[in-house]
């Protein structure tokens, strides 16, 4: 799955419109995959995740600005996401399915908030470039 | 308690009350086409899906997603029993359309993603999650009868 100019343009272009509220949507994203997909909570069974929780607010946060450093350096994932990329094959362990289900959470959370931005062109671009982000992260599990 | 609990059942009926079953039929389909485009494969005849554009505007992909959709509407009156409801479509799409179950999940999440679009922050985590039972409900439904 490759980047093209043009998914590369509709990203940064998405993503500069988010701006501030990135956080927000990370944390948004988070409470979303919880709530629908109750296994992916198996991740944070010593984090308080009900609604509002501070907790779930940092690490929306901490999401949030993985992806905008990716945004930054869309010509170049593997390096700019190499730290994190081994964070999740040596410590966290996250299963590569779960990727899919934040992603896809955070396709929702989009759409909801950006709807006038969230054409089918951007909708995949963010699609591919959330695939493309995931397997960096998953690439050096073994 | 049945597949969704009384209070699923409420929020699932609540929106798809308000949903335009033709035109999110049209949107959700076209939109698959656009973000997985292998799925293009089942398509062929249906002309120009060169673009995006072409497929948002293309006839037969909208005829062919309100058929979808309204399938799928008529599917989520016996929520209870979905397996049973689309039992024949499932051998159909098995039998005659060969068409890979993962399809109907790729398909279940595009509409929640239409859905979110059309409502907004109506479409709360709730009410996403609800909705994610359902598509899980008939993807599995659908995919039930393959051999």
């Amino acid at each position: 799955m490759v980047l093209s100019a043009a998914d590369k343009s509709n990203v940064k272009a998405c993503w500069g419109k988010i701006g501030s509220h990135a956080g927000d949507y990370g944390t948004e994203a988070l409470e979303r995959t919880f709530c629908c997909f109750p296994t992916t909570k198996t991740y944070f069974h010593h984090f308080d995740l009900s609604h509002g929780s501070a907790q779930v607010k940092a690490h929306g946060q901490k999401v949030a600005d993985a992806l905008t450093q990716a945004v930054a350096h869309i010509n170049d994932l593997p390096n700019a996401l190499s730290a994190l990329s081994d964070l999740h094959a040596y410590k966290l362990r996250v299963d590569p399915v779960n990727f899919k289900l934040l992603s896809h959470c955070l396709l929702v959370t989009l759409a909801c908030h950006h709807p006038a931005e969230f054409t089918p062109a951007v909708h995949a671009s963010l699609d591919k470039f959330f695939s493309a982000v995931s397997t960096v992260l998953t690439s050096k599990y073994r | 308690m049945g597949f969704l609990t009384a209070e699923e059942k409420g929020l699932v009926n609540g929106l798809w009350g308000k949903v335009n079953v033709d035109e999110v039929g049209g949107e959700a389909l076209g939109r698959l086409l656009v973000v997985y485009p292998w799925t293009q494969r089942f398509f062929q005849s249906f002309g120009d899906l060169s673009s995006a554009d072409a497929i948002m505007g293309n006839s037969k992909v909208k005829a062919h997603g309100k058929k979808v959709l309204n399938s799928f509407s008529d599917g989520l009156k016996n929520i209870d029993d979905l397996k049973g409801a689309f039992a024949k479509l499932s051998e159909l799409h098995c039998d005659k359309l060969h068409v890979d179950p993962e399809n109907f999940r790729l398909l279940g999440n595009v509409l929640v993603c239409v859905l979110a679009h059309h409502f907004g922050h109506e479409f709360n985590p709730q009410v996403q999650a609800a909705f994610q039972k359902v598509v899980a409900g008939v993807a599995s439904a659908l995919a039930h009868r393959y051999h």
